[in-house]
């Protein structure tokens, strides 16, 4: 009888015990029980020769859309791509239609992720009731439901004052506070970064300027409540120098980037390409390089994708009217492999670390996440680093196809996904 | 090659390009080229000559998703007086209002039979857009804040026609240059040419980021008035601002507007042009928009030329591409 399994001859990365090797790990009861074991016959062995084991990757910034936008993506399709990523758990932001601010909310994520059995998924609630930023919402009711943190992404909350609050508030649950930091009056209507692209173009100009400010602001907020804060999809070289100077401080703040923001830069809006239109919006060289050196010094804990899937007929329109946003999980591992670790800025332990074992520390996930450590869940993904595939539509399981990279070939991609010991996903 | 208009000559060689989406992208030669060919039709016009058939069986829709009245009813002339024919497709404001997306409302038109759309749209890049869709020609009239080339090309054709060669020679663009496709498209056209360009206004609307686009800024009427040999003066739109930029029109007409003792002080033969539709005493004063120094009729009468070349030129190089 076949017990266990057994992945066989892989470089084993582990970065929560600093481990790069080749051995071979044990897995049993959904659970990692050993490394360096020889097959005894009993387990289901799989050849990991040449490839890469990892603990499964986290994302903590995934548009769901479910409930109110299943046009755009379900838990079903979105958690799919999930796998066809790499990833085994994500994080689902509530910025649905109703907004996720209650716990009969939470529980049906809940619900529909567990029957869409595909990788595990946490929840994020609303800040505020409604996500209308004006009341707090029932956090006490949304951590006993299980969330992970609280967030109004998709805007930020202009009221100083209700931030405050619930960075206080939140204190009693000890969970982030995870912040979209815009201001949408210096936004005023812009379609992509403020500079000379924007001015040749045409195009209405987002300045840096409008991110750093609440930045700078939730920084604050933190500081004096010492609540604790999480940035999300931090993309100005302001930014970053805020987070190092926060940090140095003693700030609780962490703060994550996206794969976009760390690759893709303003110019590419001249092929007017709605795909190339979110926010923030791609910044400058210079602030990709900011980030870029943010994320391998630490000052930027984590690579969250913000997978915005929109369906073809919303994003498909003039890009002034397109909506802001595009799908990432299942073309992340493989953008940074080819534009960061081939090129030289950074090494495959220092990926797993932003993109799975970092993730797991910011939200404080349970059952050990994010590791291999004997006794850990198997969430488990195994990488080819050097398989090269081209990104199509046909391909991507998100039931939106809104990537910059359609048509790009990219190399390194997850060829199987374990989550909790079973296989989920396999090439 | 034409009967009944043998100046024109043959169809140029170095005219390959089925579509005009902006000035940007256009070589000088390019340029060159249509403003040569639209003086041609210009000569022809000021000869009483008005009606060809150089076009006969083309047919051009305006497909406009914006208000306008001349540079529609232009481009319509222009086509009539080519031999073509011209039907104005009416678009709403917004290409969803009926639930279709542009591209297929520009797919539906050319399945009708047309060989040119003439599109103006709010969106930036909407033009470029349709362009990768279609067969047809597609010529721009306008996409939001990015380029107006006809506005631009009938703008330099009369600097030219009164100024001679523009090289070495100084344009002030003046007012909201933030919101102006027809300061880009004279930018980029009038830089081809070997013109300094200044653009100027509120400090608002013009950025100093414009130096990187090989052009001088300013936010002094009153500087640069000395310097320039003409002065392109833009209509303020109000419909592209959502915050004001300035506190308010009587100011921006102190700041701004071109009167008589500011054109006492300019240089004597200076040229005041203005895309029009001109908020009259706002950025021109009757004086001034009236006056001998003015070319703004003579700015139509060009515009109806050089929207004549453009669809001659897009026309021949469409049916070279398509091999029709």
């Amino acid at each position: 009888m076949i017990q266990g399994i057994l992945i066989k001859n892989g470089r084993v990365i582990d970065p929560s015990q600093n481990m790069d090797c080749v051995t071979n790990v044990l897995i049993e009861n959904g659970r990692i029980t050993g490394f360096g074991m020889q097959p005894t016959g009993r387990e289901r062995e799989i050849d990991a020769t040449g490839k890469i084991v990892a603990p499964g990757l986290i994302d903590l910034h995934t548009h769901l859309r479910e409930p109110g936008f299943e046009e755009s993506e379900t838990i079903f399709t979105g958690t799919d791509a999930a796998l066809n990523g790499g990833y085994t758990s994500i994080c689902c932001v509530p910025n649905t239609n109703p907004p996720i601010d209650t716990q009969a909310d939470v529980e049906f994520i809940q619900d529909q992720a567990a029957r869409a059995d595909h990788c595990n998924v946490y929840v994020i609630g609303c800040i505020s009731k409604n996500r209308e930023g004006k009341e707090l919402s029932e956090m006490g009711y949304l951590a006993r439901a299980g969330v992970i943190g609280f967030s109004d992404d998709g805007s930020d909350i202009e009221n100083a004052e209700l931030l405050r609050r619930a960075f206080e508030y939140v204190q009693m649950f000890n969970l982030p506070i995870m912040c979209h930091t815009e201001d949408s009056n210096l936004t005023n209507r812009g379609v992509m970064n403020e500079g000379i692209v924007a001015t040749r173009l045409g195009l209405r100009g987002i300045p840096s300027l409008a991110e750093d400010v609440m930045t700078a602001r939730a920084i604050m907020l933190a500081e004096y409540t010492h609540g604790k804060l999480h940035l999300m999809h931090i993309s100005t070289s302001k930014g970053v120098q805020l987070i190092r100077e926060a940090k140095k401080n003693g700030v609780n703040v962490t703060a994550e980037v996206t794969p976009h923001h760390l690759t893709l830069t303003e110019d590419l809006l001249e092929s007017f390409d709605s795909n190339l239109k979110m926010a923030p919006p791609l910044r400058t060289r210079a602030d990709v390089d900011a980030c870029i050196e943010g994320l391998l010094d630490g000052t930027l804990d984590c690579v969250s994708t913000d997978h915005a899937p929109h369906s073809a007929e919303k994003k498909q329109r003039e890009i002034d009217l397109a909506p802001f946003g595009i799908v990432g999980l299942e073309t992340s591992l493989a953008v940074l492999n080819t534009e960061l670790i081939l090129k030289g800025r950074m090494t495959w332990p220092q990926l797993i670390e932003k993109m799975a074992t970092n993730p797991a520390k910011i939200i404080n996930l349970p059952d050990g996440k994010g590791t291999l450590q004997v006794g850990a869940d198997a969430d488990i993904v195994l990488i080819d680093p050097d398989l090269k595939w081209t990104v199509t539509e046909s391909e991507m399981r998100s039931r939106s196809k809104n990537s910059p990279w359609l048509g790009q070939e990219l190399t390194g991609r997850a060829v199987m996904v374990l989550v909790n010991g079973r296989i989920r996903m396999k090439r | 090659m034409f009967n009944d208009l043998p100046e024109l000559g043959e169809f140029p060689a170095a005219w390959k390009r089925k579509h005009l989406l902006g000035l940007e992208d256009l070589t000088r030669e390019e340029l060159l080229i249509l403003l040569d060919k639209a003086q041609v039709f210009r000569d022809a016009f000021d000869q009483g000559r008005r009606k060809f058939s150089i076009l006969p069986g083309h047919t051009s829709v305006t497909l406009f998703f914006e208000n306008s009245t001349r540079t529609r009813t232009s481009f319509s002339l222009a086509a009539q007086r080519l031999g073509a024919s011209c039907v104005a497709f009416a678009a709403s404001t917004s290409s969803l209002s009926k639930g279709e997306s542009i591209v297929d409302t520009a797919k539906n038109l050319e399945a009708m039979g047309c060989e040119s759309m003439v599109v103006r749209h709010s969106t930036p890049g909407i033009p470029k857009l349709l362009s990768e869709n279609v067969h047809c020609s597609i010529i721009n009239a306008g996409d939001g804040a990015h380029e107006h080339p006809t506005q631009g090309l009938l703008d330099i054709l009369t600097m030219r026609q009164r100024l001679g060669s523009l090289e070495g020679k100084t344009v002030g663009v003046v007012g909201d240059i933030a919101h102006s496709r027809v300061a880009r498209s004279n930018v980029w056209g009038l830089k081809k040419l070997g013109a300094n360009v200044i653009v100027c206004g509120p400090s608002t609307l013009v950025s100093p980021r414009w130096e990187e686009m090989g052009v001088e800024y300013s936010h002094s009427l009153d500087k640069i008035l000395t310097r320039v040999d003409v002065l392109n003066m833009l209509r303020i739109q109000f419909e592209r601002q959502y915050t004001s930029p300035f506190p308010s029109i009587r100011e921006y007409s102190l700041l701004f507007g071109m009167d008589g003792d500011r054109l006492r002080r300019a240089k004597p033969d200076l040229l005041v042009i203005a895309p029009g539709p001109i908020n009259r005493g706002v950025e021109l004063t009757p004086e001034v928009a009236d006056g001998p120094q003015s070319a703004i009729l003579d700015q139509v009468s060009n515009g109806l030329a050089v929207r004549m070349a453009v669809l001659w030129l897009t026309d021949g190089a469409r049916k070279l591409t398509n091999n029709e």
